[in-house]
């Protein structure tokens, strides 16, 4: 009778302590264990700051009074607002929200001042790159509170004080007028899914060949390391491609997402960050020793691609240390450059620093894969 | 070109270790062209390290030499190019049909006419049947027979063959010998790694080697002349029992089952004899003095003292 409940628990417990032995070997599955709840920990407690304060932002005043300063003051006393360019035409402002520069740009009209004493109530522009509608939401809210009292202690207004506030905002969302999510989040979308799928293809290129025996056998041929990694990643440009177009053509049909800017562009670009992709898979490849622990790399480098890119979370409302991982990784351009296309119509030369960085990335990758690349079965 | 046109393989002093262990230890061999060379020892003893070695898979530790006149250290991607490798493992793509692997094998040689040079060799193999079939889904048999047919498809000069016909049945096995005896022919020269003591007898020259270590080499007659082994075959019942009793008597340095007869083995003639005589006289055994088999030999080699080893005149190294 006690048998019958001892012999399986003993089983039970056998297999138990096999698996348990097994896993304190396998160190990177241990490193997983460990690493993924410190890493969400991390990054969803600090770096993940749904209420992003200190965005860059561009000012363009036409005067200089005690006005204007009175309520640059007031603004910067919000919290949400970093003036990070004092810019002298609206050509410029243009540049900086295009290229991703500056979220908001202020602008303050001529005679404000003035206009504001006579109880005008003159109309200070707000511009907002509203393609990234959860950065910007709160801090447009917080420029309605200041409009009341900014100017209390600049000199007595002229008449009407109380009726109505001396002067307005007036708050132009630029590229995602509606504030519709999807807009957001699909041309993101892309990028994520590219990153995801098209590093795990790769980082399985090499080690199932390690795994399978086939490897002695590749070796033992007269092919080089450099041509090996081309001929695996090649096949994997054309799949990302066609992934590409899948999701744009469903963007299109299902979410209204538009192409603004030129489609050619956003294909070549495109390719690039899938072989910035394919090279870091590739580079896991080299590393691993087997598919799981591939699988494993991958999904390390998959989720700080997603949480700190700018994808789930403003990429200003991050701490700068997180900025700093971010700027490493090639989803973080990548969404610069799909969402300023797509979204802002942005052309090359506003995009030339993160194609830059995706470049050097890529090669950075592949030459590391190239150097990791094993020739012997040392 | 270093070395003389008739050496394929000339290396000495070749040493690998992984971590402590020593796969391989100072090890020189020489092989000459169009022949089957024979590398014979048993599981884990640096066979396979050897044949990684010299087609540049692995880094030897220690020692130099040539491979088809090229350096083993330095020029592998040469020695890969006209080296046809056989590994162990079925090491083709399991996931692509025999004609597909083929076709990959061409080109990669970058050969012209991948397709018709893939086909020639399924004619070759016999597999026009089968062309369209998973690599994956052959028989061990057919396996190897693609395998080598994989390997002679560039047109190599040299063969290693790591383990051909392990695990494959008897009939294919001949056939097998029979294809490298044709290969051998025309002027290919083969280093075939194998266990099996049987085919020694069918290579043209052998190489003993136990853990790590050269026992011995040479044309078989010669590695059995030169081992100085007294050998006598026992019939007759209860010879579990005399087996036994053997083992404690001197000159008898080894005693083998084949079959139901005992090989009894000694280095020293003089000594077996005198050990035995009582035993002969009395029977119920009956004892017949035969010729020692490769495999006595073998078994006689890896048993001795290592002291022992190092006389050259033994190993033969230097013939």
């Amino acid at each position: 009778m006690l048998d019958a409940v001892r012999r399986p628990l003993g089983r039970t417990l056998a297999v138990l302590i096999k698996e348990f032995i097994q896993l304190a070997r396998e160190r990177t599955t241990f490193a997983m264990i460990i690493a993924i709840p410190l890493l969400q920990l991390i990054l969803f407690g600090y770096a993940i700051d749904s209420d992003p304060h200190e965005l860059p932002t561009a000012v363009l005043a036409h005067e200089t009074s005690p006005e204007t300063r009175a309520v640059l003051a007031a603004i910067d006393r919000t919290g949400y607002f970093r003036v990070a360019y004092a810019v002298s035409s609206e050509a410029e402002i243009d540049g900086l929200v295009h290229s991703g520069k500056v979220l908001f740009a202020i602008e303050i009209p001529a005679h404000f001042g003035r206009d504001a004493r006579r109880g005008l109530s003159p109309e200070i522009l707000v511009i907002a790159d509203a393609s990234d509608p959860a950065a910007i939401g709160n801090a447009v809210a917080a420029l309605s509170g200041i409009a009341g009292g900014a100017l209390a202690h600049v000199g007595p207004p002229l008449t009407g004080a109380d009726a109505a506030p001396p002067f307005r905002f007036v708050v132009h969302r630029r590229y995602n007028p509606a504030i519709e999510t999807s807009l957001n989040i699909v041309p993101g979308l892309t990028g994520t899914i590219l990153t995801m799928t098209m590093v795990i293809f790769t980082a399985l290129a090499v080690t199932r060949e390690v795994e399978r025996g086939t490897m002695e056998n590749l070796l033992a041929m007269p092919v080089r390391p450099t041509e090996v990694m081309l001929g695996k990643i090649a096949p994997y440009v054309v799949i990302g491609g066609l992934q590409m177009a899948i999701i744009l053509f469903l963007a299109w049909l299902l979410f209204d997402v538009p192409v603004e800017g030129s489609l050619g562009l956003l294909a070549a670009l495109t390719t690039l960050f899938v072989l910035a992709n394919l090279s870091v898979g590739y580079t896991f490849s080299t590393i691993a020793t087997s598919q799981l622990q591939a699988m494993q790399m991958s999904i390390m480098f998959f989720l700080p691609s997603l949480l700190l890119s700018g994808f789930l979370f403003p990429f200003l409302g991050m701490p700068l240390w997180a900025q700093w991982i971010g700027e490493a990784l090639p989803l973080t351009h990548y969404l610069r450059i799909v969402r300023g296309i797509m979204l802002k119509g942005a052309g090359f030369a506003d995009l030339v620093r993160d194609v830059g960085a995706l470049a050097a990335f890529t090669l950075a990758a592949m030459t590391l894969a190239v150097l990791r690349f094993r020739q012997t079965l040392d | 070109m270093s070395a003389p046109d008739d050496i394929v393989i000339d290396v000495e002093g070749l040493t690998k270790t992984f971590g402590k262990q020593v796969a391989v230890r100072n090890l020189s061999i020489k092989v000459k062209r169009r022949l089957i060379y024979g590398f014979l020892g048993p599981n884990g003893s640096g066979k396979t390290t050897t044949l990684r070695m010299l087609t540049g898979l692995l880094r030897p530790d220690g020692g130099h030499g040539t491979c088809l006149g090229y350096d083993i250290l330095r020029q592998s991607a040469e020695i890969k190019r006209h080296v046809g490798y056989m590994t162990q493992r079925f090491s083709l793509y399991a996931d692509l049909t025999i004609r597909e692997n083929l076709e990959f094998v061409a080109r990669i040689h970058t050969l012209p006419h991948p397709r018709d040079r893939a086909q020639e060799a399924i004619v070759r193999l016999g597999l026009e049947s089968r062309a369209g079939q998973l690599a994956g889904s052959l028989s061990g048999g057919w396996k190897q027979r693609l395998a080598l047919g994989a390997c002679i498809l560039p047109g190599p000069e040299l063969l290693l063959l790591d383990e051909p016909t392990a695990g494959v049945d008897p009939q294919a096995r001949r056939d097998f010998w029979d294809e490298i005896h044709a290969l051998a022919a025309d002027g290919l020269t083969a280093l075939v790694s194998t266990h099996y003591m049987d085919e020694a007898e069918r290579c043209h020259e052998l190489a003993f080697i136990s853990y790590g270590d050269l026992l011995a080499t040479g044309p078989v007659e010669e590695i059995i002349a030169r081992s100085n082994l007294s050998t006598y075959t026992v019939g007759g019942p209860d010879l579990d029992a005399l087996s036994r009793r053997l083992k404690s008597l001197p000159g008898i340095d080894n005693i083998a089952p084949f079959g139901n007869a005992l090989h009894v083995s000694g280095r020293d003639g003089a000594a077996l004899e005198e050990s035995i005589g009582p035993l002969v006289e009395a029977g119920p055994q009956h004892w017949q003095k035969s010729a020692p088999t490769i495999e006595d030999v073998f078994i006689d080699l890896v048993s001795r003292p290592k002291g022992a080893l190092a006389a050259p005149s033994k190993d033969g190294r230097n013939a």
